[in-house]
């Protein structure tokens, strides 16, 4: 069934709340697109779902080598390899979402401008795919926590998933504002990975935030910043878990999903005219 | 009110109003990027800042294209109704608001029922994916719940015809199959009313009867409703009870079909059915006029193929020429030249006054098969000059009482359609 039963087609308000109830309508088709995703990435390639491992995993080595023993970066006290790859988790989650995410509308502009569905499934199954990469990524986490010896707090193993919401919404939030300028401006596409290679040296990825010192509050202003610290708080113990910096996280990526929703929802009613 | 009687006078679609605008600007170029905007705005900043003034205040002059504008019908349930006009008419927007695809810019639709829409055959398909996958991807992106695909998997897989290759990805598949599937999965659909843009546009003809043949059980057993864009006559003629005619984004004409395509053809495309230049004085011959006339003697270039029809070309000679001729050149679509047509039966060149002549030339019923034809009108002295050409003239044949669909249903193929005579004896 398409439509609910009694549909009144005109022209399109900003945003209602049935949306949400179409999405949930539809959510045997965020599946289907997220099956899709997963399967047809792996098709033709040798190792098929380890590329999800290997692509952090390698990142973790390299940076290892050349940040944290040639270079030494600090890391708050715990092996650097460690240190780093969680950081990487989180972060390779929400830029491998965010740069999906801003590409969606395009890669999939013949479905957009020939079958009717909420268009908002689109980024969602999005991240979603890229979700089950960071689950499989994170069993190398795991690996290497029962190596070096770590136990998480148990507080620390219930904040994750107020982690995982935080990065969601921030990919989503960010993404879908993207995704809407990209419609009408391709210069997205292009100028998106160098942006997301900037972001990451001023997200603390391979150094601690404590080298920022006092100034350390302005790079919580970036939701992943607040998202990384308290995983590396609360999984290795590096530091006390900051509740202020994760409420200013949580704001933040709020805000950003609010003006993503919102510039989303105001181009969807004509990108499929000029897609 | 047959028709009224036999759906119980359900309104299932009640279109108000309905108008789309588009802004040419929009239209044009593809996408645009910060660039360009910013290459213009160092070229010429001064009309760059008037511009972008003009837009914040809002008192640009954008042009402004209605590609549909006050649009009202209502369809009861059960109806099959098909939607024709010629390119540009609206009727791929009209589906496009209807499938809520692009919202309209005025006015409401109201809908009781659910939509299926099958604007393309085969949306969404994968290429890496297999058939089987492909079916629950395409079925659930059309909006049918995954139990339903189950519980109909088996007889889309049979309708298609594709068993064997059901696990093979479709980049595999030749084009006959994938549309085969594609269109199996679509059919399947269970909602109350269905659009379909063209789809019946595809395929080989045996698989097309079996499509009309399927669209026709959908409607008679099971009363669904149907929306069918088309620019075949004869599917529409044999599947819909009635019509919409769509006229430049107006609703020109709604009611039965056959009183809709008679009108259809008789009054479409009359303004590209005459070319008229104006005389160039430095030329020694102009062609003045060129007007394509059907058998009954009315403006149209769109022929049945079935009928035979004229081409009246009118030209005017500044002074005598010796030794001239008419030509015609006919290309198919794709640009190859099919036919050229030298002269009369008197195979001779011609020798003219000064002044204005006029030549109606026959061309014969089954001559060109359905299709669009280029033509193209020559005054030239062989080996010497080309007086005057007029490029770029078109007509369609149409497929309306085509005796041969008596045999295939869907297109006979070539580009000639010439009847030929048979003896056959017994040996």
């Amino acid at each position: 069934m398409i439509n609910s039963h009694n549909v009144v087609i005109k022209p399109k308000k900003l945003f209602s709340f049935s949306d949400i109830k179409e999405v949930w309508e539809y959510r045997e088709l965020l599946y289907f697109f997220t099956w899709r995703d997963l399967k047809v990435r792996y098709k033709q390639t040798a190792i098929g779902a380890l590329w999800a491992v290997f692509q952090p995993f390698m990142t973790m080595v390299v940076f290892s080598v050349f940040f944290g023993g040639l270079l030494k970066i600090p890391s708050d006290g715990v092996p650097y390899p460690i240190f780093v790859y969680t950081g990487l988790l989180f972060w390779q989650f929400f830029s491998s979402a965010l740069s999906d995410t801003s590409n969606v509308l395009i890669t999939n502009q013949t479905i957009i401008t020939k079958v009717y569905f909420p268009r908002l499934i689109l980024p969602l199954s999005s991240v979603a795919t890229k979700f089950i990469d960071f689950a499989i990524a994170a069993v190398i986490l795991v690996g290497m926590m029962i190596y070096y010896g770590y136990t998480p707090h148990i507080v620390g193993l219930l904040i994750i998933p107020l982690l995982l919401i935080i990065t969601f919404m921030a990919s989503v939030g960010f993404g879908l504002f993207l995704a809407s300028i990209n419609v009408k401006y391709r210069d997205v596409r292009y100028a998106l990975p160098f942006f997301i290679q900037i972001l990451m040296f001023v997200t603390p990825v391979i150094y601690p935030a404590s080298i920022a010192g006092k100034y350390s509050w302005i790079l919580a202003l970036n939701p992943m910043m607040g998202v990384i610290q308290s995983a590396r708080a609360t999984l290795l113990g590096t530091t006390v878990l900051n509740w202020t910096l994760v409420g200013i996280s949580l704001v933040a990526t709020f805000i950003l999903m609010i003006i993503g929703i919102y510039t989303f929802k105001k181009t969807e009613r004509y990108f499929a005219d000029i897609i | 009110m047959n028709i009224q009687m036999e759906t119980n006078n359900k309104k299932i679609i009640e279109v108000k109003g309905i108008g789309k605008k588009y802004n040419i600007n929009h239209q044009q170029g593809g996408y645009i990027t910060l660039r360009d905007i910013m290459t213009n705005a160092f070229k010429d900043p001064l009309s760059f800042l008037k511009r972008k003034t003009k837009n914040i205040l809002g008192i640009e002059t954008k042009e402004e294209f209605w590609a549909l504008k006050d649009i009202n019908f209502e369809i009861m349930k059960g109806e099959v109704v098909g939607i024709i006009g010629r390119n540009g008419a609206g009727k791929s927007t009209l589906l496009k608001i209807l499938s809520q695809i692009t919202p309209p810019t005025t006015g409401e639709i109201r809908i009781n029922g659910t939509v299926g829409s099958l604007l393309e055959v085969g949306t969404g398909f994968h290429p890496e994916l297999t058939g089987r996958e492909n079916i629950f991807l395409n079925g659930a992106i059309l909006g049918m719940k995954k139990k339903d695909i189950v519980r109909k998997f088996d007889e889309i897989v049979k309708f298609a015809d594709i068993e064997k290759f059901l696990d093979t990805p479709v980049k595999y598949y030749s084009s006959g199959m994938y549309v085969r599937l594609a269109f199996s999965v679509a059919a399947h659909m269970e909602t109350d009313i269905l659009i379909i843009d063209e789809v019946l546009a595809v395929g080989d003809a045996e698989f097309q009867k079996k499509c009309l043949g399927k669209m026709e059980d959908i409607t008679q057993k099971e009363g669904r409703t149907i929306l069918f864009v088309s620019h075949n006559m004869e599917s529409i003629k044999q599947l819909c009870n009635k019509c919409i005619f769509l006229d430049e984004g107006k609703l020109g004409q709604f009611g039965k079909t056959n009183l809709i395509i008679d009108y259809y053809l008789n009054n479409n495309k009359k303004h590209e059915a005459i070319y008229e230049y104006k005389i160039n004085k430095d030329k020694q011959a102009n062609i003045t006029k060129i007007s394509i006339i059907n058998q009954k003697g009315i403006l149209s270039s769109e022929i049945p193929i079935s009928e035979y029809f004229f081409i009246k070309i009118e030209y005017y000679f500044d002074k005598p020429q010796k030794e001239t001729l008419l030509s015609i050149l006919f290309y198919s679509d794709e640009g190859l030249l099919l036919l050229s047509s030298e002269s009369d039966s008197t195979l001779q060149l011609n020798n003219y006054n000064s002044g204005y002549y006029e030549s109606t030339i026959k061309i014969p019923r089954y001559l060109f098969n359905t299709g669009h034809y280029n033509f193209e009108v020559t005054l030239h002295r062989p080996y010497i000059e080309y007086l005057d050409n007029k490029k770029n003239l078109n007509f369609e044949i149409s497929d309306i009482n085509n005796i041969k669909s008596k045999i295939f249903k869907g297109h006979s193929s070539g580009i000639i359609a010439s009847i030929l005579d048979y003896k056959t004896k017994k040996l």
